[in-house]
């Protein structure tokens, strides 16, 4: 019988052939921290009586949830964070550069294959290049900083095919959001998922990124793409057998194969406050808003920021709408001043904040309040998430997003 | 006897011939500014007036500015309640376009106007030859309701301006060393009106940064004449004035102090007072934990440039964060499309949308425990950038770009 | 910890990670600093309310969201001995018997009984509820093996030679 993709990321790294169901201890090959939980990994890491770090390139520090600072305490994560990062000798600390799961892949910390961790749930992210990641509590993440091992559960595999061409104004957004609510919101708990068919094959590593960032929103240990040509392209390497032996077989054991037609799907909307409450937005058209998010790990990449200066250029958002941008990181920020994105999206009327979390972990950077509504690019919409839990958020496409920005109302 | 311009603005607004100082008036307020620092306080003594109505809602702008975007639910109320004040009674109403002094600058103040404004640094409106004054949210909202309000008209003390600047050396420089020479109450209750040859040294940039901080030294407002340089702006921007003045060869003055531009060096006021200052060099090398580029001070394009000819081609401190905040959107674009935004993301700065920033120190870039900022805001109060025990320097925008690249105060020049 | 009683709070399904503890409080120094906002976006008032030895019972897919180990602390530094629950998210599972929380899944208790009800609970055999027996699984070994050493922390002091 064949193997899942993820079966053989583990198969890989272990040397096992491990099946859904076993229990495995992982070599990790590369860790995420950021601001919120160093304080605690660090307090954790001597409390278990670790003397050095398992190796400290492998280890990444990256400062987004706090960056700028919102609150008098928050400078205290990053004086801990360099503390921390001096007394063990670690280099790879991103002080303001933007989002960490944008970070670890654009700037080359994960490649296809790796088996990675991170204390954020949407560190799923790197599955988009092929790699195994998952998001873990601070006591794990200072296990692992001590020994370079964790122990998991091999998943069982959702397979998902998407064969076609998406229609106009649908992007990968609308497709993980789409699944997310057949899937519902625990649907892939423990599990994998796994996406095929050509039109992921036709997608940007940066879409990809989107539907894999998103996994965790129905449960999802992980979500796997197979890595490609555009994926060396992006992490900077060439494919050797072993990658190119990334993908799930025909006849692996998937617990559950589901296919899509790309036709098929339109824009849709999450709607307050689950993940996995998905309306086409065509259903819930001229509901008013507040505001506008465009950002985040999901949804803050130059492919977005693209499509949503395509909707705005040379208009304005309406009146008593606040649109915020946020780019996911310094290098996408950067490339959006040089072809000419933020001066167009400034001159629509958006506050483009510096790259970070912002709004998404609602701790600053456009906090809502009773009877508001927002649109946001995100990945979450829980009760309370940007402000008093009776905020309204909508989670959709930048897209979707920007054309709401113009309209003042819910709008596809 | 001859007016000052402070006086001549009164006596317009008031409909009488001549004051002077000392006299208390009923004028007739041409603008009345406020921001989201006191609105909805104001919202809700208006609501609770009987039969409250604004008297001229043209006259009305208000600005979200401070804590912008918005960073709690408990601002997220006071903002909602102000855009909705603001929608229903047709108020011109700006959010997260700048900082409200930059955006009176640019778009509504004209010279010889009287304009209250519920901030203090409402006073920098005198670069343009307009009486601005800082008021509380009480006289806002007489004026408001009334359009009217009543005026103690104040002694000015002038300020005679010869030479010219040294490169390095910013407006800024020149105003923190005219505070610290007259003290922080020095103008209490009084106009400061600055003049002479030397002011055609200044640009319009500069000449805000120097009216908008005379509130520092406890003035009332500040002045300066409406000359080709303040013309040209006006024009710039499609506006015209409603009154040039300059004052009187024979007005009176309080004080009149002769300063020679070419003297000025560098400066730093320390914590925890604006007339706290030392020549910039005397604190060279006190180690840094942040910087910030911008506020109504220091955040205009002029200062941007500034900052970045000092910051090209370097990186900044490790272990600094240097929040670069544009003081509004115009600046901001401006800045997008001179390179310079870029020039401060290479070099890793933290560039924020155009608002108040840490200046207000109630959100962005607020700083804990111990630590120390530079600052081009405009105040170093204890506590005033976040935590009761921190430690705010101010500085010019090239003091401050040149400790972001050390990581302790030092200034241009230690830049190569 | 083989038997003990307690007094129900009953929640519903998706009990997310920013309901049991909002982002806006991941800063504060301590996990007791936080804990008086657990819940507070759906029931403000349940931290103050929740006593030493009680018990949460929820429906499906609770701890679902954020990988934040601040969401099993807060409900342990409450005083909550147990929860209970039609299902859990992954990262809030890992992170709970990494801490020492005690997880148990039942598909049917939540819907057969009442906020304040007073229950027992067997480990590893059944929850007893108004008169009816629920039985529960237990744990597999290695994880069984963490809770008994009190949570990853001391097994990693236990590795490093700190403790016996």
């Amino acid at each position: 019988m064949g193997s899942t993709l993820i079966e053989k990321i583990i198969k890989n790294n272990t040397g096992i052939d491990a099946k859904a169901g076993d229990i495995v201890t992982v070599n990790v090959d590369r860790v995420m921290i950021h601001d919120i939980f160093i304080p605690f990994v660090a307090d954790k890491f001597e409390e278990m009586g670790f003397k050095k770090l398992w190796d400290p390139d492998k280890v990444v520090l990256i400062y987004d949830h706090l960056v700028p600072a919102s609150q008098v305490d928050d400078t205290r994560h990053f004086r801990k964070g360099n503390e921390f990062a001096a007394k063990y000798g670690m280099k790879n600390v991103h002080h303001s550069d933007g989002i960490c799961h944008q970070l670890m892949t654009e700037a080359g910390y994960v490649k296809p294959g790796n088996v990675v961790f991170g204390t954020d749930s949407h560190t799923t992210t790197y599955g988009s290049v092929g790699a195994f990641s998952s998001g873990i509590g601070y006591t794990e993440m200072a296990s692992i900083l001590g020994t370079g091992k964790l122990w998991i559960k091999v998943p069982e595999t959702i397979r998902v095919n998407i064969n076609g061409k998406l229609p106009e104004n649908v992007t990968s957004k609308d497709i993980i959001l789409t699944l997310i609510g057949d899937l519902g919101a625990d649907g892939a708990t423990y599990k994998s998922l796994e996406f095929a068919g050509d039109t992921v094959e036709n997608m940007s590593v940066a879409s990809r990124m989107t539907i894999s960032n998103m996994a965790i929103e129905a449960g999802a240990k992980c979500g796997l793409f197979s890595p490609d040509e555009k994926t060396a392209e992006y992490c900077n390497v060439m494919l050797d057998d072993t990658m190119k032996n990334l993908y799930g077989d025909e006849d692996a054991d998937y617990c559950h194969v589901i296919n899509y037609n790309a036709e098929d799907f339109v824009p849709v909307m999450a709607c307050p406050s689950q993940v996995d409450k998905i309306r086409p937005v065509s259903e819930i058209k001229g509901t008013p808003i507040d505001q506008v998010f465009i950002g985040s790990c999901t949804n803050g990449r130059l492919e977005d920021l693209h499509n949503a200066a395509a909707i705005l250029k040379g208009k304005k958002v309406a009146p008593f709408v606040k649109l915020i941008v946020t780019p996911a990181s310094r290098k996408i920020y950067r490339e959006a001043i040089a072809d000419g994105t933020l001066s167009i999206l400034s001159e629509a009327g958006a506050m483009i904040t510096h790259p970070g979390c912002g709004l998404c972990c609602g701790r600053a950077g456009g906090i809502l309040t009773d009877g508001e509504r927002v649109v946001a690019t995100n990945n979450r919409n829980f009760l309370g998430r940007m402000g008093t839990s009776k905020v309204e958020i909508y989670l959709a496409s930048p897209i979707t997003a920007a054309k709401c920005a113009l309209a003042g109302k819910i709008t596809d | 006897m001859g007016m000052t311009i402070a006086e001549k603005i009164i006596a317009l607004a008031a409909g009488v011939d001549s004051v002077k100082a000392g006299d208390i008036h009923t004028v007739e307020l041409d603008r009345l500014l406020s921001n989201d620092g006191t609105t909805h306080l104001t919202i809700d003594m208006y609501n609770n007036l009987k039969n409250p109505k604004i008297a001229d809602v043209s006259k009305l702008v208000w600005v979200i500015d401070h804590n912008v975007p918005c960073d709690s639910v408990k601002t997220a109320a006071s903002h909602k309640k102000m855009r909705d004040f603001a929608k229903e009674n047709g108020i011109k109403f700006y959010e997260g376009k700048g900082v409200c002094h930059q955006i009176m600058m640019e778009n509504h103040v004209r010279p010889g106007e009287l304009i209250f404004g519920a901030d203090s640094h409402t006073c920098a409106y005198g670069a343009l030859g307009a009486f601005g004054t800082g008021v509380g949210c009480t006289d806002y909202l007489y004026g408001m309701v009334t359009g009217h309000s009543w005026v103690l008209v104040p002694e000015t003390i002038r300020f005679n301006l010869t030479g010219k600047l040294n490169p390095g050396v910013t407006a800024r420089d020149l105003i923190l060393t005219i505070i610290g020479k007259i003290g922080a109450n020095g103008a209490n209750y009084k106009a400061m009106e600055f003049a002479g040859e030397g002011m055609k040294t200044l640009n319009m940039s500069d000449r805000i940064s120097i009216c908008n901080l005379c509130v520092e030294a406890g003035a009332k407002t500040a002045l300066m004449e409406v000359d080709d340089i303040a013309m040209d702006y006006l024009k710039e921007h499609g506006r015209t004035p409603k009154a040039c003045f300059s004052s009187d060869a024979d007005a009176v003055f309080a004080a009149t102090y002769n300063i020679d531009m070419s003297t000025i060096v560098p400066i730093v006021a320390k914590p925890h007072f604006v007339d706290n200052v030392v020549p910039a060099t005397e604190c060279s090398g006190m180690r840094i934990d942040e910087a910030f580029l911008g506020s109504c001070n220091n955040g205009r394009i002029e200062d941007l440039r500034l900052a970045a000819s000092v910051i090209k081609g370097h990186k900044i401190a490790p272990t600094v964060r240097f929040l670069v905040v544009p003081a509004s959107q115009a600046v901001y674009e401006q800045a997008l499309s001179e390179g310079l935004i870029d020039i401060f993301m290479e070099a890793g700065a933290i560039v924020m949308n155009p608002n108040c920033s840490v200046c207000w120190g109630s959100c962005q870039g607020v700083i804990g425990e111990g630590e120390t900022l530079i600052s081009t805001g405009t105040r170093n109060f204890k506590g005033r950038a976040g935590h009761k025990d921190s430690f705010v320097y101010l500085a010019s925008s090239a003091t401050v770009a040149a400790s972001a690249i050390k990581g302790c105060i030092a200034t241009a020049d230690e830049i190569k | 910890m083989d038997k003990f009683k307690g007094r129900v709070w009953l929640l519903g399904d998706d009990i997310d990670t920013d309901i049991i503890i909002p982002t806006e409080y991941l800063a504060l120094k301590t996990v007791n600093d936080m804990a008086p906002y657990a819940f507070s976006p759906l029931r403000p008032e349940l931290a103050g309310q929740i006593k030493e030895g009680d018990i949460i019972v929820a429906g499906k897919n609770f701890g679902c969201g954020s990988s934040r180990e601040q969401a099993p602390e807060v409900i342990k530094a409450l005083g909550i001995k147990a929860i209970i629950a039609k299902s859990y998210a992954r990262i809030f599972f890992r992170n709970s018997i990494n801490n020492g929380l005690l997880l148990i899944e039942n598909p049917d208790l939540h819907d057969e009984i009442k906020e304040g009800d007073e229950i027992e609970v067997c480990v590893g055999q059944a929850v007893c509820a108004n008169g009816k027996e629920y039985p529960i699984s237990s744990l597999p070994e290695n994880l069984l093996d963490i809770l008994n050493a009190g949570g990853l922390v001391k097994a990693m002091r236990r590795l490093n030679g700190l403790e016996d």
